[in-house]
């Protein structure tokens, strides 16, 4: 098929000069989808230092190499950087570079204010890790928040200055994603081309419209929270301390309101991703497009009424403890919709295993593993056993690691020769894909063994009954220390070498993006495409 | 590309705005943060961080300003900026939502389970005995002394009409604006301006009344901390929303708009309203009930 975007002549590329230019002033789409990606990359790497402490202090029993101080500063820092600093604006680069390009939009909706989504993220980081570079370079300042992510009074306001620095650097946090999702919203309600209806689009489109609808009703209620942790530790306030009449239980319940649809804005995005890839490289159509959707919005419903079951041991009423229990069971029949339905697709396609389908299929295996130990940690009198152990560190990293990572990096290898014009090299690409398959389940596997054995999370010492499992699982983390580099090279071998890729870069692969050229110019789609059924990924076409 | 001028999608190339308010927010929470733990540069640079946004805003509304005169905006671009003002104040709503949640959880289950309601008997017994839930309260430690709470039938009851009423007032100047009368509109959107000016006056008042003679602080227990973080970002909302609709009354009064276009008026009108209807409810759950 020719394509319909072939005008895409030499005046369209007219691209700022200059690094200020071109990059911090930026409006257009692609770019910042660009400097999302690159900076969840560097994000990513700097929390793989921070989990590199954790796991060599825990590679044996006994303190070994750092204080327990700086010990539950790492945990804390690395758990806020991988969410908001690596999972969710990789998402959002995601979302920026393929949403207006599967929808036949010009860019996003409102360019300026993407621009600044983006541009508050560094100054955020800079907030949240400058205590700890304070400690680390200058040895003054006791160092990072260290009271874990879940900022947990009392223990979260009992920490040094690094709490005011902290929760400010969570308020641009989620400053910078409400901002980031309503321009997604209003690109995707208000910018698709004529033709390409709500039950046309691509379910990463979907996925990204549900995301950014729970990234805006939550993130609000996180700034609440930690807004009132800032007065409860500075300004006097008793919303958290029982003897004026507040309760510590408290936060937990308003954090948790966020917390719960937060989980599912690291994973539905994935979904989306999964549910591109896999029919490309099954060559059928996606097996349930509308069930997907609707399995999509259940989810993301169902999520803003479940945060209960991460509180299970608190001290909560009995039927709270019940309502909560089946509510979360409740949420395995539409995720087992799609899990179905990817499976579905699969059936009879005639597959070929390209690396983007290998990390698609490897989150479906994983992905369901580590939703099966959810559906274990919902029972409450199970969780009243795993509750704070690292039975639920190797759930939570096999539905954030196996499955939001994985999802990501298989994006990456999926669209990267529609964003550069350069294919990568496969055997390559398939040796970083075994090589984290392996190591990925090394590092995590184990932990299931020490949490059901009763291993304490977030200590730096153990009993040595634990000794051999939490030395297996160290070394899978070295080995998974190799893949960032791995991945660097395979992408920078490609933008060097790599061959020309096609419009069509897979065979199968349906959508608008797959109609203008590789590397897509600079601007697309200034005039809306026309759209046929045909070019469509999916949605409420026959083929 | 012939398509491309007329009506396509307008994409700004390029704007310096965001990151000069990238640091403006830097500065002003870095500062912040020095500032409450009591690092004497941390006032002025929170200082010069507000300063760096002001004109961030003021830069980036008049570009804004003075492309949508240009005629750049077609009705597209139009409901992009009506979503993105749709969804900000659904996020604004939530950050409410947020602290109107404290104070439910903390009127029904936090201070009768420490008074030994519920699963609360052994807490109460071992931990706070004596203490009778009731509300308002600051705790069983009474945080804070003996108070006064904020009687309902006052400045609170006047407040709440004079909101109401600005509610009405904004309703009747965007009339008057869409009928073309911008004699009318301007007198009718002052009147907004005031009564919001007159209700943060009364608010002000409340709130000496509170710290001078009623013993009634933040540090007042929960009571303290629910009453004066609601009403606070509230008046702080009435603030910013009478700050918009002053800008506005400037803007109408250069002859911007016309009855057809005046987003920008819309806008703040929903704010307003927003504004009045999250009154309404700390009015009957932070003052009646």
């Amino acid at each position: 098929m020719t394509t319909h975007v072939a005008h895409s002549d030499a005046h369209h590329d007219d691209k700022p000069h200059g690094f200020f230019n071109r990059w911090v002033c930026s409006t257009n789409h692609k770019d910042i989808g660009t400097l999302y990606l690159v900076f969840a990359f560097i994000m990513a790497c700097v929390g793989a230092l921070f989990s590199g402490v954790i796991r060599t202090e825990l590679a044996q029993p006994g303190l070994q190499f750092v204080q327990p101080y700086f010990f539950n500063q790492m945990t804390t820092l690395h758990a806020l950087v991988m969410i908001f600093g690596a999972i969710m604006p990789a998402f959002v680069g995601l979302a920026n570079w393929m949403v207006p390009l599967m929808i036949g939009a010009p860019d996003m909706a409102l360019p300026r204010m993407n621009n600044w989504s983006f541009w508050i993220l560094p100054f955020a980081f800079t907030l949240l890790l400058w205590p700890l570079v304070q400690y680390l370079l200058f040895g003054t300042g006791g160092g990072a928040i260290a009271g874990g992510w879940t900022l947990y009074p009392p223990l979260a306001i009992q920490g040094g200055d690094a709490v005011a620095f902290s929760i400010f650097a969570v308020h641009l946090m989620g400053i910078s994603s409400i901002m980031g999702a309503i321009n997604i919203i209003a690109t995707i309600l208000n910018l698709r081309a004529p033709g390409m209806d709500l039950l046309k689009m691509p379910l990463f489109v979907w996925t990204w419209l549900i995301t950014a609808f729970l990234l805006i009703a939550v993130m609000p209620v996180l700034a609440g929270a930690v807004t009132m942790l800032l007065t409860d530790k500075y300004f006097g306030t008793s919303f958290f301390n029982a003897a004026g009449g507040g309760d510590p239980v408290m936060f937990q319940h308003i954090f948790w309101f966020f917390g719960h649809p937060e989980v599912y804005i690291m994973i539905l995005p994935a979904f989306g991703i999964v549910s591109e890839i896999i029919p490309t490289f099954s060559r059928k159509p996606l097996f349930g497009y509308q069930a997907m959707v609707y399995a999509t919005a259940s989810i993301a419903f169902l999520s803003f009424i479940v945060w209960g079951h991460h509180m299970f041991t608190v001290g909560m009423p009995l039927g709270g403890e019940l309502y909560f229990m089946y509510a979360t069971m409740l949420i395995a029949v539409p995720t087992g919709v799609k899990v179905f339905n990817w499976v579905s697709t699969m059936w009879r396609g005639s597959l070929s295993f390209e690396a983007p389908m290998l990390w698609a299929i490897a989150f479906v295996i994983l992905f369901t593993i580590g939703g099966f130990s959810g559906l274990m940690l919902a029972l409450v009198p199970a969780d009243f056993q795993y509750q704070d152990t690292y039975f639920v560190v190797a759930h939570f990293h096999y539905v954030l690691v196996t499955g939001a990572l994985f999802s990501i990096i298989g994006a990456i290898y999926y669209w990267w020769p529609k964003w550069t014009g350069r294919m990568y090299n496969e055997t390559w690409a398939k040796v970083h894909f075994w090589w984290t398959m392996v190591f990925v389940n090394v590092l995590f596997f184990p932990q299931h063994f020490l949490g059901l054995a009763g291993m304490p999370r977030r200590i730096p010492d153990y009993n040595v009954a634990f000794a051999d499992w939490n030395l297996v699982s160290t070394i899978g983390a070295y080995g998974m220390f190799l893949t960032p580099f791995m991945f660097a090279f395979i992408l920078w071998h490609s933008l060097k070498k790599g061959a020309k890729a096609e419009a069509r870069a897979w065979e199968a692969a349906h959508g608008l993006e797959w109609t203008v050229p590789s590397p897509a110019p600079f601007h697309t789609f200034a005039t809306p495409p026309a759209i046929h059924d045909e070019d469509l990924a999916h949605g409420d076409v026959t083929h | 590309m012939a398509q491309a001028a007329s009506g396509a999608y307008y994409v700004p190339h390029g704007t310096r705005w965001p990151i000069l308010g990238s640091f403006g927010l830097f500065f002003t929470v870095f500062g912040g943060a020095l500032w409450v733990n009591e690092v004497g540069a941390g006032k002025y640079l929170s200082l010069l961080g507000v300063a760096c946004l002001l004109s961030m805003m003021f830069g980036w509304f008049r570009t804004v300003i003075a492309e949508s005169l240009a005629g750049t905006y077609n009705k597209q671009v139009d409901t992009s900026f009506r979503m993105g003002m749709m969804w900000f104040i659904f996020s604004e709503v939530m950050f409410f939502a947020a602290f109107f949640g404290a104070l439910f959880y903390a009127r029904n289950f936090a201070v009768p389970w420490i008074g030994g309601e519920g699963d609360g008997a052994l807490t109460n017994f071992f931990l706070w005995k004596g203490f009778t839930p009731a509300w308002p309260t600051n705790g069983p430690a009474q945080v804070g002394g003996a108070f006064e709470s904020m009687p309902a039938w006052g400045v609170p009851l006047l407040n709440t009409l004079i909101l109401l009423s600005s509610g009405v007032t904004v309703t009747i100047a965007h009339h008057a604006l869409r009928a073309g009368k911008r004699t009318q509109l301007l007198i009718w959107l002052a009147a907004t301006v005031l009564l919001g000016l007159t209700f943060l006056n009364l608010q002000a008042h409340e709130y000496i009344e509170a710290y001078t003679h009623m013993n009634l602080t933040l540090g007042t227990g929960i009571y303290g901390s629910t009453f004066f973080m609601l009403t606070g970002f509230h008046g702080l909302h009435v603030t910013l929303g009478a700050i918009m609709l002053s800008v506005i009354w400037l803007r109408c009064a250069r002859g911007h708009f016309d009855r057809d276009h005046h987003f920008a008026f819309e806008a703040v009108a929903w704010y307003w309203h927003f504004v009045d209807v999250v009154w309404l409810g700390l009015f009957l759950f932070v003052y009646v009930m």
